[in-house]
């Protein structure tokens, strides 16, 4: 669902350290090229004038340079906030008296009214869904109905209107002429950005501990990381100030962030254990044991667990209970991946096949046969549309998601997939051995298309966790050899809701979030695959109660009451012509009916006639052997 | 004497035959009849007195009921008994009148009458119907009184937001003049430009109006628009008053009337020429001239063919002048050729037409003389002619007595009673027949109505019945078995009743569900099979070209091969730059062997066959259950080895009806689960609130999010503004008869403004009052 886009109001202290933690390299030329900007921050002046060029225009880089890393961010912040501000206050104004001004002056107002609102933009907004015809409604419900339409329409030209509050443009990376942006290297971008973006690779070389398992916090600031003998640390990865880093004495399976980066969730060989970010074991949760893989839902304040014993749990860490325990009968669990749209979880299983469960529901919602070997890594991206999954049959394929569940595109991949991740933005990023491949669509949200990557990488080991960072355009790899974080441009969001997940908070306002969270925090039981289906009334029971009623009454209370002529004036109401009258019109209504059943009929036949005549036989497939 | 009672007599049956119906009283027929029936009585005498004595009371002055009453006698004829008598009533004043009317009892008479016009006096309602009637009135009182609240109750049913105190809502703008009334001009910039502006006749004040535009404003008031469209109501008002006197005028149907109006017409138009005459000689010239054409024309134009002056006087005369009536009929020729419409026309209809102009242009009376002119005196001939028009038969005495008709000593008084029971009588024949007709065009009416209804009927059985054709064709043709021959007679096998139609509609959808059920079967029996792919893939192909026709099969034969295409086919493989370690170690041979071992491991467990296998399961499972009632033993023998027939199994087997398609139906690859979800049901809404009466309306205004996590802050607080308002520390008092007038002068209720009528002022007072609260 399209949520409004929010400007990062929450922290007005530390924007300039927004800016220059947000921004990706290119933003600090720029600074240099617009001298009013205040974070005069010194960068090489030797590349001023390409970086001139790349802002100027966007799809070529005419330097001769092999790479370019830019970030379209950086022009619209060029604009700095002191900027900004006046023009909105002297629009505040102009809106407030235009009628008294412009006859003052007498001076027009040349663009009179309120800024028009592009109709593609507000139509992203729109949720009603207007192809569905509806019956015949009384004048009452009519106006309400009209109603609703138009504070929708209201409300979404607000929203798109709004949507100029989204000053980040995302970053991309583009090659030169013919040339492969997969070649470029990750030494030549760090090469090309400036320091902080840089600052933002880095690989952790810890050998010892053997392969690791990451996750980051929602807000993108915080990482953690557990290998998977024992070494669990946490940490603020933007400043690399350790924030705990314990041995647990156990194999550690998985590691994941709670709803907020004070919590975090350790899957241990035996049980679930809980530790707060000083290192402090605060629980262990002995029903969830062997644990696989962990999820955590963060609305619903879920933490799924997927076990060797096969049973996929559901803990409610705002309250701690089990929510649910359900058995998939498919063998021990070690694949699973939550679609953050409904917040369905998907099991991927060794039969080649992927189920996908609900709290509320004993069996699977849906169960998909993806590969002929069994699957390997799943990964759902952040609308809810595609899901990739690769098996051990070598091949990676997306699914589309939205009720079809048929795969999108599929390839062959030299060595099997073992882990896949999607960012926010919808690149796909796959772990094969020692290789990252990432693969990118056309915008956000679309296909990654398969056919060549995007960027690869070779790591110091064989890949064995793999996330995106939200809200920066990294990937972080965990692997045998420590921890990589890679960059990755255009993979995250640009923009950032202050409220919802906010980079730069402070201590206070994760704690007021947290409460707002938990007071907004949804039950698990809406989990089901169409979350929209929740905004529709419940049919079987509305039909049930109206039964119910009516045998209660032992007549239909709603039921259209029979036409009963109105008597007429100077003796044409006749008894006879009563009856006459009624008759007429009960039987046109039977002829309405006999016509409309007609009309399904034929309807009906058609569609079957049209059928076959698809895949009509041609005279060459008797040769076909 | 006898010959003249034997006239009477003669008259007095002819009119007796003519008209039963009417009461002649002023005929006393009861005494001539009963002389025809004393006709063979020897007391002559007697007989005389009595015939004496009814002349004497066909006297005028003395007429009183006349009734005999006979003593018993032998013969008694059907004529003597009258019921003249019995029918009347014996009024009171009778019995007091006295042979001579004596002026005393008058009096005495006259308050009899009164006694009897005076009512007796009603009873007084019942007390029940009296409290009814009372609470009806109060009732019907109250409610109007309170349907005044009606649209202010309706306004704060829609509103958005109602909120109490309800206050009176401020002009949100207060006019610039207003404004600036206020203002002056003080830095010397200011005044500068003010002295500009009044040099230039510039608006200062109200900058939006020009003084030019302030004029054409000040043009037209509001009273003098008020006026002009008052004056244009008047005249529209007169205009209607006057065509509905034109109009009442035209339909009054006294000739005299309208005699008059042209006389004062033509006086009038006299009186005009004169004075045009006076002040214009020419033009009077003009006018005479056209009179005299007018005149002319209408002379031309023989409207008055017999009815004119001349005419009539000459048809007087007729009677015994030849000259006069030949004259009279040389004019009425005159008149027919003259009035003759020349058209040119097809000869056939021209003659239709010809005669029928003839019938009526010309009064069928003069046809008719036409006609008969052989007989001695077509003018007298006048009142019987309709007779021969309406009996074909006519009887012949009556012919024949016309001749006599000279001789006959009737005086016209006479006559015209007769002339007069003639027309009415054919009148009366006209109106029979007239009505007879009617009835009959009725019948026929209502008959072409049943015709209509029939046709109707038919067109739409004609309509189904093609329909039905369609659908029969289309399933011949893709059955393709029936010839088209088939087809053809099913075209022509209209009389088929619709409910054999209907079940002829039905049976080719049964029958394909029948193929569709064996193809579900066959394919059971295939998958159950589990053969080996190619096999099972010959197989298949060997069975295609025995049954093409089921698509259901086909479709899901292409779909199983879809999932096998889906898994099996080898995708494009994707060419990394950077080859995994393992890999890339491996030489090309080794790699070829990874890949044989990987196939060599997967050889063993077929997943999609183990997933077709669980897909039809959960069909099965999820496809409602048929219940058998059979009773083994039940009427046959039953045990071990014994199997129950069939047809029972049959009989007893209770259907289930079809749930709703499965979801999964079209995808091959995936088994979507068909359970509710009763825990997220039980947040769903279950009951429609009030307006609406379907769910898709409903759940039309529910789809917007009012969250403020989808909203913007104003959006969201627009969304979630509470209906109701109070604010805390405000007294809230009912609504008042002024606020309602206060508020409806906003709307334009004149209603309320009439029920509150108070003085602007002290309303005024109240509302600031009110406002100061």
């Amino acid at each position: 669902m399209e949520t409004v886009p929010r400007p990062g109001k929450g922290v007005p202290l530390k924007k300039d350290k927004l800016q220059a933690k947000r921004k990706k390299p290119r933003r600090y030329w720029e600074e240099e090229t617009a001298p009013t900007a205040a974070g005069a921050s010194p960068g090489p002046p030797r590349k001023k004038k390409k970086n001139l060029e790349l802002r100027r225009q966007k799809l070529k880089n005419a330097h001769n340079s092999k790479k370019s890393w830019s970030s379209k961010k950086s022009q619209v912040t060029k604009k700095s906030r002191e900027q900004r501000r006046p023009r909105e206050q002297k629009n505040l104004r102009e809106q407030k008296k235009p009628g008294s001004q412009q006859s003052l002056s007498g001076a027009q107002d040349p663009f009179p009214g309120p800024a028009p609102v592009p109709v593609q933009k507000a139509r992203k907004f729109c949720r009603i869904d207007k192809s569905k015809k509806l019956p015949h409604s009384l004048p009452k419900t009519q106006s309400k109905l009209e109603v609703a339409e138009a504070l929708e329409e209201e409300i979404s030209i607000k929203a798109a209107r709004s949507e100029l509050l989204l000053a980040e443009e995302p970053g991309f990376l583009e090659g030169d002429d013919g040339e492969d942006t997969a070649k470029i290297r990750q030494a030549d971008i760090v090469e090309a950005v400036d320091i902080a973006s840089a600052a933002k690779h880095f690989d952790l070389n810890l050998r010892q501990f053997g392969p690791y398992r990451l996750d980051y916090s929602r807000t993108g600031r915080h990482m953690t990381f557990a290998g998977r003998r024992g070494h669990v640390a946490a940490l603020d990865w933007v400043t690399k100030k350790l924030m705990c880093e314990i041995n647990v004495m156990e194999a550690v399976r998985d590691i994941r962030f709670l709803h907020s980066e004070a919590l975090l969730a350790v899957a241990q060989n035996r049980w679930l254990h809980i530790y707060d970010n000083q290192g402090i074991e605060l629980h262990c949760v002995r029903r969830c044991d062997r644990v696989t893989r962990l999820e955590f839902l963060p609305f619903h304040f879920l933490l799924t667990t997927a076990s060797e014993t096969g049973f996929l749990t559901y803990l409610d860490v705002s309250v701690g209970k089990i929510v649910a325990a359900l058995n998939a009968r498919a063998g021990r669990l070690n694949v699973m991946a939550q679609n953050p749209y409904n917040a369905v979880i998907h099991l991927g299983h060794s039969n080649g096949t992927v189920s996908l469960w609900s709290p509320s529901v004993q069996e699977p919602l849906a169960k998909i046969l993806c590969h002929r070997g069994g699957v390997q890594a799943v990964a759902v991206d952040s609308t809810g549309t595609y899901m990739a999954t690769s098996g051990l049959d070598h091949q990676l394929k997306v699914f589309d998601l939205r009720g079809t569940y048929q795969p999108l595109s599929a390839r062959t991949l030299p060595l099997g997939a073992g882990h896949l991740a999607f960012s926010q933005r919808g690149l796909l990023a796959a772990g094969m051995g020692d290789v990252v491949n990432i693969w990118t669509g056309q915008g956000k949200a679309t296909l990654p298309a398969l056919e060549r990557p995007y960027l690869t990488h070779r790591l110091a080991g064989p890949v064995h966790g793999l996330q995106f960072c939200p809200f920066e355009d990294v990937l972080g790899v965990g692997h045998s050899g420590g921890i990589t974080s890679m960059l990755v441009p255009g993979a995250a969001e640009p923009n950032f809701d202050g409220l919802e997940s906010n980079p730069y908070r402070s201590r206070k306002q994760r704690q007021e979030w947290e409460v707002k969270a938990l007071l907004e925090k949804v039950p698990a039981e809406l989990i089901c695959l169409n979350p929209r289906a929740l905004a529709e009334v419940d049919v079987i029971s509305l039909e049930q109660r109206k039964k119910e009623r009516m045998e209660r009454l032992g007549y239909d209370p709603e039921a259209k009451a029979p036409f009963q002529p109105k008597p007429k004036r100077k003796g044409r109401s006749s008894t006879g012509s009563m009856v006459k009258r009624k008759k007429k019109v009960l039987e046109q209504e039977h002829r309405d009916k006999v016509r409309q059943s007609l009309e399904e009929q034929q309807k009906q036949q058609k569609q079957q006639k049209a059928k076959p005549t698809g895949v009509q036989p041609s005279a060459l497939d008797r040769f076909v052997r | 004497m006898q010959a003249a009672k034997m006239n009477a007599l003669q008259t007095i049956e002819g009119l007796l035959t003519l008209s039963q119906q009417e009461e002649l009283v002023d005929l006393p027929n009861s005494y001539p009849l009963s002389a025809s029936e004393d006709e063979g009585d020897s007391d002559g005498e007697r007989k005389h007195q009595k015939l004496l004595k009814a002349i004497s009371c066909l006297d005028e002055k003395n007429r009183w009921k006349w009734t005999e009453r006979s003593e018993a006698s032998l013969q008694v004829s059907e004529f003597n008994m009258s019921s003249e008598g019995s029918g009347e009533k014996l009024v009171l004043s009778d019995l007091l009148e006295p042979v001579r009317t004596s002026s005393a009892l008058a009096a005495v008479k006259k308050q009899l009458n009164k006694v009897k016009s005076k009512k007796t006096m009603e009873l007084p309602l019942n007390k029940e119907e009296v409290k009814q009637i009372h609470r009806e009135i109060a009732f019907n009182k109250t409610s109007q009184t309170l349907s005044k609240w009606d649209p202010i109750v309706l306004r704060n049913w829609q509103a958005e937001q109602l909120v109490f105190p309800l206050e009176k809502k401020q002009p949100a703008f207060v006019p610039i003049e207003l404004v600036l009334s206020g203002w002056k001009a003080r830095t010397p910039l200011e005044q500068e430009i003010f002295n500009l502006l009044h040099k230039n006749r510039q608006p200062v004040t109200d900058p939006l109006l020009a003084p030019m535009e302030k004029a054409a404003l000040k043009a037209m008031s509001l009273e003098e628009a008020k006026m002009h469209r008052a004056e244009l109501q008047r005249a529209r008002v007169l205009q209607s008053y006057y065509e509905a006197r034109a109009k009442r005028e035209k339909k009054i149907k006294s000739k005299m009337f309208h005699r008059n109006m042209k006389k004062e017409k033509a006086r009038k138009a006299l009186k005009d020429f004169d004075h045009l005459w006076k002040v214009n000689p020419t033009a009077a010239l003009d006018e005479l001239q056209k009179m005299e054409k007018a005149r002319v024309m209408e002379r031309m134009s023989l409207k008055h063919q017999n009815s004119g002056k001349w005419a009539k006087s000459k048809m007087v005369m007729a009677k015994y002048d030849l000259e006069a009536r030949q004259a009279v009929q040389e004019q009425l020729a005159k008149n027919k050729e003259l009035t003759h419409k020349l058209q040119i026309i097809s000869e056939s209809e021209e003659e239709k037409r010809g005669t029928k102009e003839e019938e009526s242009l010309v009064p069928d009376v003069l046809n008719e003389v036409q006609m008969c002119t052989d007989g001695p005196n077509p003018w007298l001939l006048r009142g019987c002619n309709s007779d021969t028009k309406e009996s074909e038969i006519q009887p012949d005495p009556e012919q024949q007595p016309e001749p006599v008709i000279p001789k006959f000593p009737k005086t016209e008084e006479d006559e015209r009673p007769a002339a007069e029971e003639e027309i009415l009588l054919k009148g009366f024949g006209e109106s029979r027949s007239l009505r007879e007709r009617f009835q009959l065009n009725r019948d026929t009416e209502s008959v072409g109505c049943q015709e209509t209804k029939d046709s109707s009927t038919q067109d739409i059985l004609a309509k189904l019945k093609a329909l039905n054709q369609k659908l029969e064709n289309r399933h011949s043709s893709k059955q393709t078995v029936s010839p088209a021959g088939t087809v053809l007679q099913v075209q022509r096998e209209e009389c088929i009743p619709e409910e054999e139609e209907s079940l002829l509609l039905q049976r080719p959808e049964r029958v394909q569900i029948l193929e569709e059920l064996e193809g579900l079967g066959k394919e059971e029996y295939f998958q159950n099979k589990e053969l080996p792919r190619p096999l099972l893939k010959w197989k298949q192909m060997k069975r295609n070209p025995n049954n093409q026709t089921d698509s259901p099969k086909g479709k899901k034969k292409e779909q199983m091969i879809d999932l096998q295409n889906l898994l099996t086919t080898e995708p494009p493989s994707v060419k990394s730059l950077a080859i995994p370690t393992a890999i890339e170690e491996l030489e090309d041979e080794e790699k070829q062997n990874l890949k044989q071992m990987i196939k060599e491991a997967f050889s063993g467990d077929d997943v999609i066959s183990d997933f077709l296998k669980e897909k039809r399961e959960a069909m099965k499972a999820s496809k409602p259950k048929a219940v058998d009632l059979m009773l083994p033993g039940w009427g046959k023998w039953g045990g071990a080895g014994l199997k129950p027939s069939a047809k029972k199994g049959r009989r007893f087997l209770i259907k289930a009806p079809e749930g709703p398609p499965r979801k999964d139906k079209d995808l091959p690859n995936v088994i979507v689960s068909e359970k509710r979800n009763i825990h997220a049901a039980a947040h769903q809404v279950q009951v429609l609130p009030y307006p609406f009466t379907h769910h898709q309306q409903f759940e039309r205004t529910i789809q917007t999010p009012i969250g403020s996590s989808w909203n913007t802050r104003r959006a969201f607080q627009k969304l979630t503004t509470p209906k109701v308002v109070t604010k805390p520390g405000h007294i809230i008092k009912p609504i008042k008869a002024e606020d309602v007038s206060c508020h409806s002068s906003k709307l334009g209720l004149s209603v309320i403004q009439s029920v509150t009528a108070q003085p602007t002022g002290n309303k005024k007072q109240k509302t600031d009052k009110s406002s100061v609260d």
